[in-house]
């Protein structure tokens, strides 16, 4: 009972309040009216039909236009779902709107979310009310909102913004902006300029640009289209049948479509026929269960054509005869010869610019997943390649880490804070694991490589599925600091992420921390003592068991400092470990064992050559990781002892 | 045969267990004595271990939650329902037996299970052998009917070939990049969009395809092959059917490029709430993601449904595409079994055709005799809160298990109901195969 | 293998062997059971399904032999039999698949209006079999796929010759120890990666399915083809551990051992150890390859994941928890392991509450397997199979250190340093 009562109340309430709005918005006002004409469009909100409203709109000269622009944009317009009157909202709470009049803005109150609809325009119409503001905003003293509208020309470029761009050059202050308008204005000059000399020297001076936005406003005046006639007109570009540009079946389809030839008769085509002459099991008189091959079909089909009852067979000889008939051309489609001309030159340069660029950037990411491989795999290169331990739980110490630098982002919320703390942390949770382990399982074994590799796959298994028992199996966030967001752009085809350079740096940095504690510190000396000759270190007064010790603690911490750059790249998931693992002890064997710049050289070999593979074969990323890892393979039966092999005694060690 | 005749000797056995139970339930609902066993077993065949355990055993919560609301309602046929849990582990030779246990072994009357495509493929031999009933969830790749299988999830053209539509129309993409994880889904779907792309007049140079492993993490060249493909002037779309953690590298690279959604949108097939909550959206508003539900679509039963799953799970679970999948199917199958009076496969699944439900974004679902939905497309932005705003919402399309877009599957059709056959092939007029390939 | 030949009469192997005579009676009497108690043709109490979890493990264990063959036995740690188990398992699939959905189309052919062309009928099985995965024709690996023998073949060359053509290549250039193993690995992890792409023209991440329906047997029930199968694998299991008795017992298996235990000292003693290595690894190849053959067709789906590096590093387990050296240890560890595996993994072996927290084993028995992996390295290199050496008493002499290879001859910790 109370509740009905409830409910009746609050539905009172409602009308009162839909009530109150009704009698505080201007319904008559020009901008309403201009909108409920258009009310069908806009609500239906589809790229196809909004023109008309938003050109009436950005056309009309009301004062409130641009509002009613900018906040339809950000999504804040709203109707009534009974009269079809558009208002401005927010969300007041879960269940109300703040209302606000689309003339002038004024508060209107509150009513109930439901009886409103918001309209919702897609990023496509979002663009062409971009487009739309452009006017308003290209002046705005605000050089944000002058901004807005640069970023809208470029992405929907309208001919009218030409004159008004043009006209906003000469009063702009902030040079950073004003560069970008000339440089706008001569990519308009290019698409919209009526004269031919304007439109060929703002070509012209685009020489050598690698702008992504040069080539696409050029390429379009460089569209061809092919066509066959008897003589080649002039100002056309003849092709021939046969070359890349033009393949024989391509040029036969243009004369077919041309009504020039006959078309051919597909096998499909073939066997309708065949069905459609079938009388009493007979086609033409043969049975028709002893058609069992193409070439009794074929030739029943002859009968049939010979006959006149079906189109012919259209033979080889025939498209030969055909095609000999005709001469193919190619000609410009978009723009006016000499315009088209100077682009195609213009883009020639530009192309062969392209070409060193991607070369170079492609050296760039070789580089890097070089860098990322040379980071997981250097951890190894002490423990394999200096202790010559083969740790197969490798993997899981590179995971630990990454999952340190995710535990301590949910205690940290400062991402740079977070990063700088977890590294420290992921080496020392690394470190101890690493000892642990050493003095658990591996100082047992020795002597026993291969029950070394079998125990510590033991522990490997046993840790990823622990880490999926607490993190569970999906995907963690490591999400790097804002300053190592973005990326380097040399220009829009050389570019590298931030991370990826901090990245390359880590590595570069752990190869130097390598070099000093092994060549430098004591420690290092005791180490290479100790895997030179453990007994003869020991009777100079060195402890082998300490020594084993801090240097797979070593190795595994910096796995774990591995793991946080991997992480902040990536993702952190229980497996990631298995992704490095097979690849980090190829990268340390190719490499050559026991020698860090061999490490070096392996990762930067296995890295180049999965993107060299993946350049050749751009479809298929898969592909690359398996040729890569043949290769490998193939590589170490003729190099067994990898790029840098030690020589003497140390290689018998 | 023999089979049958083994079935009917069991059920003599039970047959005082089945006479108590009806007779109790009879008493306690006052329903008539229905011809179902009590309790009837609802079979639950979703991963708790191993790679997919993630994403199947929300599936399996729903459907012990969609089971428990069922059963204070007084189940079905006047039984208790009972849901009989068993985990494949993510190994899909395991699906197989599991389902075998299943119908053997617990003689479950109805099954909903499975995710990926090859796990359903692994278990058609053995539900069409002991004809059983399957309820598959997840979006797929179509290209196949099984008289035994009841698609609730989304087919080619319930998802793939809306979002792309709204590419070529609302957008007005005209280079297409289809990137994908190597496997089945993306691999049939991709096939598809190309041929429907060429259809729409998009030349075959201007689709850029490419895949990658799963769990894919470095996309730095991609992402440049795929800004390099603006420089014809056309505007770029990516079409994704990246799967899993792969997507996580992915958005991050697209990120670091600096890629907004207005300058090349994303549209994702197999990103939806669960996996957003892996990563840190801030970055990737404004990219889109096409499926028949979304968390945030604002109906009344939707917000019923929520909150009962918030209040089950806690607060920060949300739900998902396949969850509404399963809602729809199971609530299809409680009331095609009371149609039928009986929980009988075959009296069930001529019961299921045209069968309605109401849909948690509002409209209804019906079950078409192909054994697909049909339900409405719906398309979203990805926000920063990790949930999508819905902008688009299509009409109920009817699911279509043969696309029209690929010669060799245009021509055939699925209709169990007139034509009992799943693989119909309408140019010579007669039935490929009553089961399905596998 | 003349010099087999040479060797002076001796009693017959199982005679001088009893240990095969008790085993190949436990197989017998457990065939015989597990057919009297199964649907099939027996009364019922086993449900199909553990048919052929029971007939999947006999190839397991088939397979555990071979590698306890080339690891126990010779000393190579090989981190690739799985994947040789897996290309008989493909080469078999690829006919099971071919040859049923032939029948299918040319059954659906016959009632369109024009008889069918050889073409016809290729092209309709191709769209049939890879319309899943979006193409419509054949690739060429497939040529021989609608031969039986042919594939039968493939069974057992494919497998050898590659494990041919690899072990030469790595025991040519002397690669032993643990690169052999990451070598191997990374074997099996291309072949992987390779048959996970669609290009490789074997259904990519599908695989080949629908294995467990024999051509032309449709009318045949489950029940019967799984006993049948069943029977196969405990015959296959029979003969391949009668012939790995036979290949151990003599010179030959001496040489082998050997060779595990110091390689060096068997080149010096003029034996070919390439040779000898090549040929056990060539031919558990090969086993490994029969073991997949049978076990697909009883699983019903393979696909690339069977093929991962992980499956046969748990090869490895078992052979080494069961206790290598020793082939009814492989046996022993294979059937053991991946029964228990499969019986904590399936949930239903019980929660343990702790209070605070409950262990649930299909969360904790992995790391429990890692674990006692680790132990078992560690403390009892003979595994499960050690314990039969308790039981007849057939202690080793008393020497110092650990053992380094699994049998009571191999060289000690000790005398290693020595």
């Amino acid at each position: 009972m109370l509740f009905v009562l409830r409910r009746l109340l609050a539905g009172v309430l409602m009308v009162a309040a839909s009530g109150l709005a009704a009698v505080a918005q201007d319904t008559d006002a020009p901008i309403q009216t201009l909108l409920q004409t258009h009310a069908e469009a806009i609500a239906k909100s589809s790229r196809k039909t909004i023109g008309p409203a938003i050109d009436a709109l950005a056309a009309s000269g009301l004062d409130d236009a641009q509002t009613v622009l900018q906040r339809w944009q950000d999504k804040e317009m709203w109707f009534d779902k009974e009269t079809g009157l558009f208002v401005f909202a927010e969300k007041a709470d879960n269940k109300t709107l703040t209302l606000f009049d689309v003339a002038g803005g004024g508060t209107i109150g509150t009513a109930p979310k439901k009886s409103y609809k918001q309209l919702k325009p897609n990023s496509g119409i979002r663009s062409m009310i971009g487009a739309a503001l452009v006017q308003f905003q290209l002046n705005s003293p605000d050089p944000l909102t002058r901004a807005t509208a640069l970023n809208a020309i470029e992405r929907e470029a309208e001919a009218s913004h030409l004159t008004a761009l043009r006209g906003a050059i000469d009063s702009e202050e902030n040079p950073f902006l004003k560069t970008r308008k000339i440089r706008l204005e001569r990519l308009l000059t290019i698409r919209f300029a009526e004269d031919d000399d304007t439109r060929i020297a703002a070509i012209k001076s685009f020489a050598g640009d690698l702008g992504v936005d040069v080539r696409a406003a050029l390429n379009p005046l460089v569209a061809t289209r092919i066509e066959a006639a008897r003589d080649v007109p002039e100002g056309a570009m003849p092709l021939k049948v046969g070359s890349d540009a033009l393949p024989r079946d391509a040029a036969y389809a243009i004369l077919v479509a041309q009504d020039d030839a006959p078309a051919r008769v597909s096998p499909g085509a073939l066997r309708d026929a065949l069905v459609a002459n079938i009388k009493d099991d007979q086609i033409a008189g043969i049975q028709v269960a002893t058609l069992v091959t193409d070439e009794a079909r074929a030739d029943v089909y002859g009968l049939l054509a010979g006959e006149g009852r079906v189109a012919p067979l259209v033979t080889e000889a025939d498209v030969t005869a055909s095609l000999e008939r005709f001469r193919f051309f190619a000609t410009y489609t978009s723009a006016p010869l000499a315009v088209a001309l100077a682009a195609q030159a213009t883009l020639d340069d530009i192309e062969a610019t392209v070409a060193l660029n991607q070369t170079a950037d492609l050296v760039l990411d070789a580089l890097s997943l070089a860098s990322i491989y040379f980071l997981a795999a250097i951890g190894l290169a002490i423990t394999f390649g200096v202790m010559g331990v083969i740790n197969m739980a490798h993997g899981e110490f590179i995971m630990m880490g990454a999952y340190t630098g995710y535990v301590v982002q949910l205690f940290v919320p400062d991402y740079t804070l977070s990063i700088l703390l977890a590294i420290p942390l992921a080496f020392a949770v690394t470190f101890a694991a690493g000892v642990a382990l050493e003095r658990l399982v591996i100082r047992w074994l020795y002597h026993r490589p291969l029950e070394t590799l079998l125990a510590t796959f033991g522990v490997s298994i046993a840790l990823q599925q622990l880490a999926k028992n607490i993190f569970g199996t999906q995907a963690r966030p490591l999400t790097a600091p804002g300053w190592l967001d973005g990326s380097w752009v040399l220009n829009d085809i050389v570019s590298i992420s931030y991370i990826r350079i901090a990245i390359f740096a880590l590595a570069l940095l752990f190869l130097a921390l390598f070099l000093f504690v092994m060549n430098r510190t004591r420690l290092g000396l005791e180490v290479r003592a100790v895997t030179q000759n453990p007994r003869m270190a020991a009777s100079m007064g060195i402890n082998p068991d300490r020594i084993n010790m801090l240097t797979f603690g070593f190795g595994s911490g910096i796995a774990g400092i591995a793991g946080v750059a991997i992480g902040l790249y990536a993702k952190v998931t229980s497996e990631m470990g298995t992704d490095y693992i097979v690849q980090s002890f190829m990268t340390v064997v190719v490499g050559g064992v026991g020698n860090i710049w061999g490490t070096l050289l392996g990762a930067t070999m296995v890295g180049s050559l999965q993107k060299g593979i993946e350049w050749l074969n751009p479809s298929n990323t898969l592909a690359a990781q398996t040729y890569m890892i043949l290769f490998i393979i193939l590589f170490i039966q003729f190099r067994p002892r990898g790029i840098i092999a030690l020589k003497g005694r140390a290689a018998e060690a | 045969m023999l089979r049958k005749t083994a079935a009917r000797r069991k059920r003599g056995f039970t047959m005082s267990r089945k006479l108590f139970c009806t007779t109790a339930a009879a008493v306690l609902v006052g329903a008539v004595p229905a011809l179902a066993d009590c309790p009837v077993k609802v079979g639950v065949l979703h991963s708790l271990s191993g790679t997919m355990a993630i994403s199947e055993t929300t599936l399996k919560d729903t459907m012990e939650m969609l089971i428990e609301q069922q059963n204070t309602k007084g189940g079905v046929l006047g039984c208790e329902l009972e849901a009989v849990v068993v985990d494949p582990a993510s190994d899909w030779p395991l699906f197989a037996e599991k389902a075998r246990e299943l119908l053997t072994v617990h003689e479950v009357d109805v099954i909903f299970g499975n995710w990926t495509s090859v796990s359903r493929k692994s278990v058609l031999p053995v539900i069409e052998e002991l004809n059983g009933l399957l309820f598959y969830p997840v979006q797929y790749e179509g290209e196949e009917s099984s008289k035994n299988v009841f698609y609730t999830g989304a087919a080619p053209n319930q998802q793939a070939i809306p979002a792309t539509d709204y590419f070529l129309e609302e957008l007005e993409v005209e280079k297409f990049a289809l990137l994908g994880t190597d496997y089945v889904y993306p691999r049939t779907t991709n096939n598809i969009l190309e041929s429907y792309l060429q259809q729409k007049g998009i030349p075959a140079e201007d689709i850029f395809v490419n895949y990658t492993p799963f769990g894919h993490s470095d996309w730095s060249k991609i992402v440049a092959d795929v800004v390099a493909l603006g420089a014809d002037g056309k505007k770029v779309g990516v079409i994704s059917t990246i799967n899993g953690d792969a997507n996580v590298g992915f958005y991050k690279e697209l990120a670091a490029a600096g890629i907004s959604a207005d300058d090349i949108p994303v549209v994702a097939f197999s990103v939806g709430e669960e996996e957003l909550s892996g990563l840190d959206t801030a970055n990737l508003v404004g990219h889109l993601a096409a499926w028949n539900y979304f968390q945030s679509a604002e109906s009344d039963a939707n917000v019923e449904w929520v909150d009962a799953w918030k209040a089950r799970m806690g607060d920060e679970r949300v739900t998902n595409d396949p969850m509404e999948a399963h809602y729809i199917g199971f609530n299809m199958w409680v009331n095609a079994a009371t149609a039928a009076g009986t929980t009988d496969v075959d009296a069930v699944r001529a019961a299921m055709y045209g069968q309605e439900f109401p849909n948690l974004t509002g409209g209804t679902a019906v079950m078409l005799p192909n054994h697909h939905l049909a339900k409405p497309v719906l398309i979203g932005e990805i926000q920063e809160d990790g949930q999508f705003d819905i902008i688009s919402q299509t009409k109920e399309v009817a699911g279509d298990a043969w696309t029209d877009f690929l010669p060799e599957s245009a021509v055939l059709k699925s209709d169990w109901k007139e034509l009992g056959c799943g693989m119909y092939n309408t140019d010579t007029g007669s039935c490929v195969q009553i089961k399905s390939n596998y | 293998m003349a010099y087999l030949a040479l060797t002076p009469r001796r009693r017959p192997l199982v005679a001088r062997y009893p240990s095969i005579a008790i085993f190949l009676g436990i197989l017998a009497l457990f065939t015989v059971g597990v057919t009297v108690l199964a649907e099939g043709f027996g009364i019922g109490l086993i449900s199909t399904s553990f048919v052929k979890t029971l007939g999947k493990t006999l190839c397991l264990c088939l397979v555990a032999l071979a590698m306890d063959l080339v690891w126990g036995y010779c000393g190579i740690l090989s981190l690739g039999h799985m994947a040789f188990f897996g290309i008989g398992g493909y080469a078999i699939g690829m006919w099971l698949m071919y040859a049923r959905t032939e029948l299918i189309v040319i059954e659906s052919l016959a009632a369109a209006p024009l008889p069918p062309t050889p073409q016809e009928i290729s092209d309709g099985i191709a769209t049939q079999i890879f319309g899943v995965v979006g193409a419509s024709e054949f690739p060429p690996i497939w040529s021989v796929a609608h031969s039986l023998p042919l594939q039968l073949a493939a069974v057992v060359l494919v497998p050898g010759v590659l494990a041919l053509v690899f072990g030469w290549l790595a025991f040519r250039s002397r690669v032993t120890g643990v690169y052999l193993s990451i070598l191997t690995q990374a074997m099996t992890l291309a072949l992987s990666l390779y048959l996970f792409q669609n290009d490789s023209g074997l259904r990519g991440n599908n695989g080949l399915s629908g294995l467990q329906n024999l051509p032309g047997l449709d009318a045949i029930p489950q029940s019967t083809i799984s006993i049948v199968f069943f029977w196969a694998s405990a015959f296959a299991l029979g003969l391949g551990y009668l012939v790995c008795a036979w290949v151990v017992s003599g010179k030959f298996g001496s040489v082998i051992r050997a060779i595990r235990d110091d390689e060096a000292r068997a080149r010096f003693l003029g034996y070919s150890v390439e040779a000898y290595k090549l040929f056990i690894f060539t031919f558990t190849a090969v086993i490994a390859g029969i073991a997949g053959a049978l076990y697909y067709p009883q699983a019903g789906i393979i696909n690339p994941a069977e093929i991962a590096p992980i499956a046969s590093i748990y090869l490895a387990v078992w052979v080494a928890i069961g206790g290598r050296g020793k082939l009814y240890g492989a046996v022993i560890g294979a059937a053991f392991v991946s029964l228990l595996s499969s019986w904590f993994t399936g949930g239903q072996a019980p929660d343990i509450n702790l209070g605070v927290y409950t262990i649930q084993w299909v969360d904790w028995w992995t790391i429990l397997l890692g674990l006692s992996f680790v132990a078992v390295t560690l403390f009892a290199p003979r595994g499960i199979g050690g314990l039969f050496d308790l039981i007849a008493e057939r202690r080793s002499p008393d020497r110092h250190g650990a053992a380094l290879g699994p049998d009571a001859g191999a060289l000690r910790e000790k005398e290693a340093d020595a």
